[in-house]
């Protein structure tokens, strides 16, 4: 369990314990008073929103719909039907570009730190650094890069090659947008793995070479599986946050070409905010929210399975 | 032998300094190509910001004539009040971070040293929501703070901020690692919890505290989305990441100009980032012990 609650047996705090006070619940109150309002309340209200055909500019005509908002996810004839799966798809493949460079390149990064040389900190800091941007500054700066005129097309341009409509053509428009979150977020799960390169106790590397492996095997025999759990936790999260995607597309591409870059948040935003159809949206949010749910499950399901501490 | 994790040996039975020399050249190869991918979009940036328009499109990594007229030109423009947009940032960021500290610290401490009927199911809830997708929240927040009438407000942006729990569970593990005879010998000498935890415990707590003040703090300064959603619709109340979304739809191609607005936006985060490193990269290592 995760709280772990020591028990005390000091006389002085047991008799304040006896009758209960209201001292801890005027520390956890202001806490808990938005906990309540924010967390606790959107979850079930999120709900209710999505059982009604709820637009926002019009609160005369709220009809109950049931499970209309749902069906009509799956109902080809739906207006909601093309764009919501075009997006859900467009979600999909950026989880599928982009997850593996993020714990590939993350987890290589890290081990290139876990060493002990000269200049080691001043990697670190650069390595980490994009990540304390805002989305808007790393958008920005790689939609800039990634231009028709801009400074990567003059170097193909240099090397004698066609220069490429990144952001306007697909797959350009992904690998742009990857590039730009791999830039800016790729410090994060460096500096989690590098954390959990530098709990593996020294002494099992020492066995092994002692016994005869060389570099490679002890990366495999050793390094890999101790990094199990943390990497189940790395996967999860890189997982989440690449679904999560926004930003970068709404700066870079503007969901473009033709909602080809358009993702699953872009489309509850557009839906919710911009056409103000919050029933169809809080309905798409809990969609989405229980394929996340499944995607979490699954991935500690099937890598953590054998989870001894 | 300890850190041998790199690139594999090829050849075992080489001279071991020749190999290693190589190996030691390739490993730095690779770690100055890593740090170059990550530096040239930063130097590119203010490389762009200082040129002036006729340069914006050559390949020159060093400005022939350097000038400050984008940063002029966006700062005079009457249609992007960068200035607002500054002070709007640092307010909402300022408050934002006063009042997580507080409010989680106080939280923190409950769950982490008092005992109260309903403490192990309230942090159960707490628990559960970290897997909660963020945006389940999303449309339902917008109407709460629709309805308080919070729309194009600071309130709005911040209040829905203050239900996280990360700050909560980072000040439990803190206060958690505390001996507890420092409360007892407090205790004993008649402090009320409060007292104890105001000039016993809060003292021991700045680093901590530190922590997830600058961490904070950067979040709500770099957030995009929800500042977006709720002060969208009024130019003056956006804050800076926002605003240079905008000013991108409006500078579509002004290059220099967008470049000058980002590195405004950049610098202070630098800063930040070069004083308090060592916080920062600390506060996340600390979420992966946690996962």
């Amino acid at each position: 369990m995760a709280t772990k609650v020591e028990s005390l047996s000091y006389p002085v705090r047991r008799k304040a314990r006896k009758k209960i006070s209201i001292v801890p619940y005027l520390f956890i109150a202001p806490h808990l008073l938005f906990f309540a309002a924010f967390l606790g309340w959107p979850f079930f209200y999120g709900v209710y929103i999505s059982l009604f055909r709820f637009d926002f500019l019009r609160p005369e005509n709220r009809p109950f719909v049931g499970l209309k908002n749902y069906a009509n996810l799956f109902n080809p004839e739906s207006v909601q039907f093309d764009k919501f799966w075009n997006a859900l798809g467009n979600t999909g493949e950026f989880i599928l570009w982009s997850v593996l460079p993020l714990v590939g390149l993350a987890l290589l990064l890290a081990v290139l730190l876990n060493r002990n040389y000269p200049g080691r900190g001043v990697f670190r800091t650069i390595f980490f650094a994009p990540y304390t941007l805002s989305v808007t500054v790393a958008s920005v700066l790689w939609w800039w890069i990634f231009q028709q005129t801009g400074i990567v097309n003059q170097a193909i341009q240099a090397f004698g090659l066609k220069p490429v409509n990144w952001l306007g053509d697909l797959p350009g428009a992904w690998v742009a947008i990857t590039v730009a979150t791999v830039w800016w977020t790729i410090g994060f799960n460096t500096i989690i793995f590098l954390t959990a390169l530098q709990e593996i106790p020294k002494s099992l590397y020492e066995a092994a070479s002692l016994d005869g492996a060389n570099a490679r095997q002890q990366f495999f025999m050793i390094t890999i599986p101790m990094l199990r759990s943390v990497m189940v936790f790395v996967l999860t999260i890189t997982l989440i946050a690449s679904a999560n995607l926004f930003g970068q597309p709404y700066i870079m591409t503007a969901g473009g070409p033709a909602d080809g870059t358009q993702t699953v948040i872009y489309r509850i935003f557009f839906e919710g905010i911009l056409r103000g159809q919050m029933g169809t949206a809080a309905a798409m949010s809990i969609f989405v929210a229980i394929l996340l749910l499944s995607l979490t499950y699954l991935n500690f399901k099937f890598f953590g399975a054998t989870e001894e501490s | 032998m300890t850190t041998l994790q790199t690139t594999p040996n090829i050849q075992e039975s080489e001279v071991e300094i020749g190999e290693s020399r190589w190996s030691k050249i390739g490993f730095y190869l690779l770690l100055t190509l890593f740090a170059l991918f990550f530096l040239l979009p930063l130097l590119w940036m203010i490389v762009t910001a200082f040129k002036p328009f006729e340069e914006w499109l050559n390949p020159n990594w060093i400005p022939v004539n350097p000038t400050l007229e984008n940063f002029t030109s966006i700062f005079n423009d009457k249609s992007l009040p960068v200035v607002n947009w500054f002070f709007n940032s640092l307010l909402i960021a300022s408050l934002f971070t006063a009042a997580i500290l507080i409010i989680d610290s106080l939280a923190g401490y409950a769950y982490a040293r008092l005992d109260f009927p309903g403490k192990n199911f309230l942090f159960g809830l707490m628990l559960a929501t970290l897997v909660m997708p963020g945006i389940m929240f999303l449309i339902p927040n917008y109407l709460t703070v629709s309805r308080l009438d919070w729309i194009g407000k600071i309130q709005g942006v911040i209040a829905p901020g203050l239900s996280g729990v990360f700050g909560v569970f980072f000040m439990r593990q803190f206060f958690q690692s505390l001996p507890r005879e420092l409360e007892e010998a407090a205790y004993i000498d008649g402090a009320s919890v409060w007292r104890t935890f105001r000039s016993v415990i809060l003292p021991l707590s700045k680093g901590p505290i530190i922590t997830l003040g600058i961490i904070t703090f950067l979040t709500s300064w770099n957030d995009f989305l929800w500042p977006l959603l709720i002060l969208g619709g009024d130019r003056k109340a956006l804050t800076l990441p926002v605003g240079l979304a905008t000013l991108q739809g409006q500078y579509t191609f002004d290059y220099g100009k967008l470049m000058a607005g980002a590195l405004v936006l950049t610098i202070p985060v630098l800063i930040l980032y070069a004083v308090f490193q060592r916080y920062i990269i600390r506060s996340i290592s600390m979420t992966g012990i946690k996962g």
